[in-house]
């Protein structure tokens, strides 16, 4: 027989004891399709990887700050009036710095020394008397932060082999901040600012703290509402709703908000709780209403996904015993089916947590230097802080932005960390 | 149930914080992304030195800024209009129209717009003509003047023959912004106008006229680059060949990678904007509530800090942060109307 004659016989009446003779062809397909999914797996880890590599490189620097040590004389000449607040604690600095360098008479010369140290440096020295008045009156070596572009400077992002021209920071500054360096009075230090200051428009000053209690904030208020409420209608919908075409809209229309993108919420939280129930705008409230919103959908559409798991015997066995169609769901069905809402509600809090366009409608997208201490305290959440350091012109703000998303990718990772424990702990195995 | 007490509590935690919330204590604040970067320093500078509250600001573009503005009076509107050009008289209209009588004008000082390239890259030396040509998405036909055709120039040696030879390819602001406006109104209306044939169009039918300056080519020549001016700055460093359309501050924070182009025979220099002689400049204003001043606390605090010599000055920090400061003369005048809050004239 030739191999034409075998094929067709073979297609009528396959032998299921000789081996196929294109076996070798579908062993070669089912491992080629194993080589690609294996490579879309190693292509998005590269990418991740990739990501994580370059923003760690650019933000690992934001954690560390330039610092400047002064000797400043808290003489009490200075603190003649009764608030001390209200002192002039700019001029500690400048005297100072004017002692450290004795030569610099020039009053344009001066103004440029002066510019070496942040202008936080006196809130600073203003902070440390309010809460020490006992300072007044004697010498202190106080580390005090430095310009955000000597700190650019010492991180190595401004090129001190430049033409003068060409540099923020000239010659003389150089040679200023080079006697500072071998008198070991020049650091970089960890900056404990960034963790526990609210925004400011110079670099060196800036902190994600505001940001990141504006986060919590809002995000309380998302879960406070939307779990519940998306929990409860999950339930409804799946248990206890008849079969109809009220029900059927109701789904089709759950199905569809899911996917209206997020824009769209911010116009109606601008239209009803702003506009109509007049809340305060560039609230963690406002914000927290809209966000909650927007995670209904994908809360209710895992919840009714993992009521529908839970295996129909566990139903019919409660009911057999006679316990009433509440207790059913309380007692055994929720429990079962709370890991995989617990998963649903991550989803979207994940979702919102990375949420600007709704805030921007709300005005959440803002400069907000307070650290937010209510949800009716304007706040920023940390993805619009992100955008906001992006789009400033200072250099020293690019390292902030990247130090920023790492902020909000730990933020990100303790969520899923408490989620993936809690849904540990009420997985029940049958 | 749990579930029904977090519900409860939720419902009440929003039932007890609304009355609470009424009163505003804090300055409200909205408008140009051009004088944001200035009024958040200000905001800062006030919070840290008075120990009140720090004014919020949103950044919504002149236009969205104004819409909130004259919304109304009361705490749900906002105080502050920052804007990168003055009022329209359509806007003071609708702001009358809604209760806000009285707006006092503060005009902060100027701002250039440039148009900057990668420091490795030749320097420019072109005029408005030359920009409307390389930028306008019609032009006259060289032939025949009277006639638009679709802009035809690759290079921009083929515009002028000064000029190198590179393609043109210029990153700037989308039409929502108001850098786009002031650049059209300031370069492109301007080099249209030094077009023979077009000028004689504009007197015969000044629409069809702004139509042809006001319309940017869409061919790829001019890539608008959202609304991120860092992110202009980082693409010209990438790409020496690249043009960038932003604001005088940002080539001034990033002087070391880039530099302005010479326009008209004027490079941009914090003294030729301040005394004029750069022709692409504009000024700056805020526009005030007067209403609100004895309503909301800290805003004649706010005011005094921003018309104070030490921010708005010629060493003032507005001046590192690259605003461009006004004359003693005029700064002295609008300190003025700032401290008696004379509203202007309604139209």
């Amino acid at each position: 027989m030739n191999d034409n004659g075998t094929n067709t016989a073979m297609n009528a009446s396959p032998n299921l004891l000789a081996p196929a003779s294109d076996l070798k062809r579908r062993y070669r397909t089912d491992k080629w399709f194993q080589r690609i999914g294996l490579g879309a797996i190693a292509l998005s880890l590269a990418f991740i990887a990739l990501l994580f590599f370059h923003i760690v490189r650019e933000g690992h620097s934001a954690f560390v700050r330039a610092n400047i040590m002064l000797d400043i004389d808290f003489a009490e000449k200075h603190f003649v009036k009764e608030n001390l607040a209200a002192a002039d604690y700019t001029a500690l600095v400048k005297q100072a710095l004017t002692e450290a360098f004795p030569e610099v008479v020039d009053r344009r010369d001066k103004r440029q020394l002066f510019s070496l140290l942040s202008s936080g440096a006196a809130y600073q020295l203003r902070d440390m008397v309010l809460a020490n008045p006992r300072l007044i009156g004697t010498r202190q070596q106080v580390w005090l932060p430095a310009d955000d572009d000597v700190d650019m400077l010492q991180k190595g992002k401004i090129d001190r082999n430049l033409p003068e021209e060409n540099r923020r920071i000239n010659d003389r500054q150089l040679s200023w901040l080079d006697t500072l360096a071998s008198q070991g009075r020049l650091e970089t230090q960890f900056n404990t600012a960034f963790f526990t200051g609210g925004d400011s428009r110079e670099p060196e000053l800036a902190g994600v703290l505001g940001a990141v209690k504006g986060t919590m904030l809002t995000l309380a208020i998302t879960l406070m509402l939307s779990f519940p409420v998306g929990v409860a209608a999950a339930i409804y919908l799946e248990e206890f709703a008849p079969q109809n075409r009220w029900t059927d809209l109701i789904e089709v229309n759950i199905n569809n908000l899911a996917a209206v993108p997020s824009i769209i919420f911010g116009l109606l939280g601008l239209a009803v709780f702003i506009n109509f129930f007049g809340l305060p705008r560039s609230t963690p409230i406002v914000g927290g209403l809209v966000l909650a919103l927007l995670t209904l959908p994908t809360i209710i559409i895992a919840g009714r996904a993992a009521l529908k798991s839970v295996p129909p015997s566990i139903r019919e066995a409660a009911l057999g015993i006679g316990a009433s169609k509440m207790q059913t769901v309380v007692h055994h069905v929720l429990p079962l089916a709370l890991p995989g809402m617990l998963t649903g509600t991550i989803i979207g809090m994940a979702h919102a947590l990375g949420e600007t366009a709704p805030l921007l409608m709300i005005g959440m997208v803002a400069f907000i230097a307070d650290v937010p201490g209510s949800i009716g305290d304007p706040a920023a959440v940390l993805p619009v802080q992100i955008y906001l350091w992006a789009d400033s012109p200072e250099r020293g703000f690019t390292e902030k932005t990247s130090a920023a998303i790492i902020i909000l990718l730990a933020f990100l990772m303790t969520m899923n960390s408490l989620a993936i424990y809690l849904r540990k702990r009420f997985e029940i195995k049958w | 149930m749990n579930v029904s007490h977090l519900v409860a509590a939720a419902g009440l935690t929003i039932l007890m914080a609304g009355p609470a919330m009424a009163a505003r204590d804090y300055i409200s604040i909205v408008g140009s992304s051009t004088v944001y970067p200035f009024a958040t320093v200000v905001a800062e500078q006030y919070g840290k030195s008075s120990g009140a509250k720090t004014p919020k600001i949103e950044s919504t573009g002149t236009g969205g800024g104004f819409k909130l503005f004259c919304g109304g009076v009361g705490v749900d509107h906002p105080d502050i209009s920052n804007a990168s050009r003055a009022i329209k008289e359509s806007e003071m209209k609708a702001c009358a129209d809604n209760g806000v009588k009285e707006i006092v004008e503060v005009k902060i000082g100027y701002d250039g717009i440039v148009l900057a390239n990668a420091k490795a890259a030749p320097e420019f030396k072109v005029s408005r003509k030359d920009i409307f040509l390389a930028l306008a998405k019609e032009v006259p036909d060289p032939k025949d003047p009277a006639k638009l055709i679709a802009n035809p120039y690759k290079t921009w040696k083929e515009i002028n023959a000064e000029l190198p030879d590179s393609k043109i390819e210029v990153l700037g602001p989308p039409p929502t912004s108001g850098t786009r406006d002031a650049f059209v109104e300031l370069v492109m209306e301007v080099g249209a106008e030094k077009i023979d044939s077009l000028k004689a169009m504009k007197k015969a039918d000044a629409k069809a006229f702004a139509k042809v300056f006001q319309t940017i080519r869409e061919d790829g020549a001019y890539v608008e680059a959202g609304e991120n001016d860092n992110l202009i700055v980082q693409k010209l460093q990438a790409n020496p060949k690249a043009m960038g359309i932003f604001g005088f501050s940002f080539l001034d924070q990033n002087a070391d990678v880039i530099k302005g182009s010479v326009i008209d025979g004027k490079g941009p220099s914090y003294e030729a904007i301040a005394d004029g002689s750069y022709p692409v400049s504009r000024p700056l204003f805020f526009y005030v509530k007067k209403a609100h001043v004895e309503v909301i606390p800290g805003i004649k605090g706010f005011l005094a800090e921003f018309t104070n010599d030490k921010a708005w000055g010629k060493d003032g920090y507005l001046a590192d942060k690259g605003l461009i400061a006004m004359p003693d003369a005029e700064r002295k005048q609008m300190a003025e109307v700032v401290s008696k809050l004379t509203p202007m004239a309604m139209k």
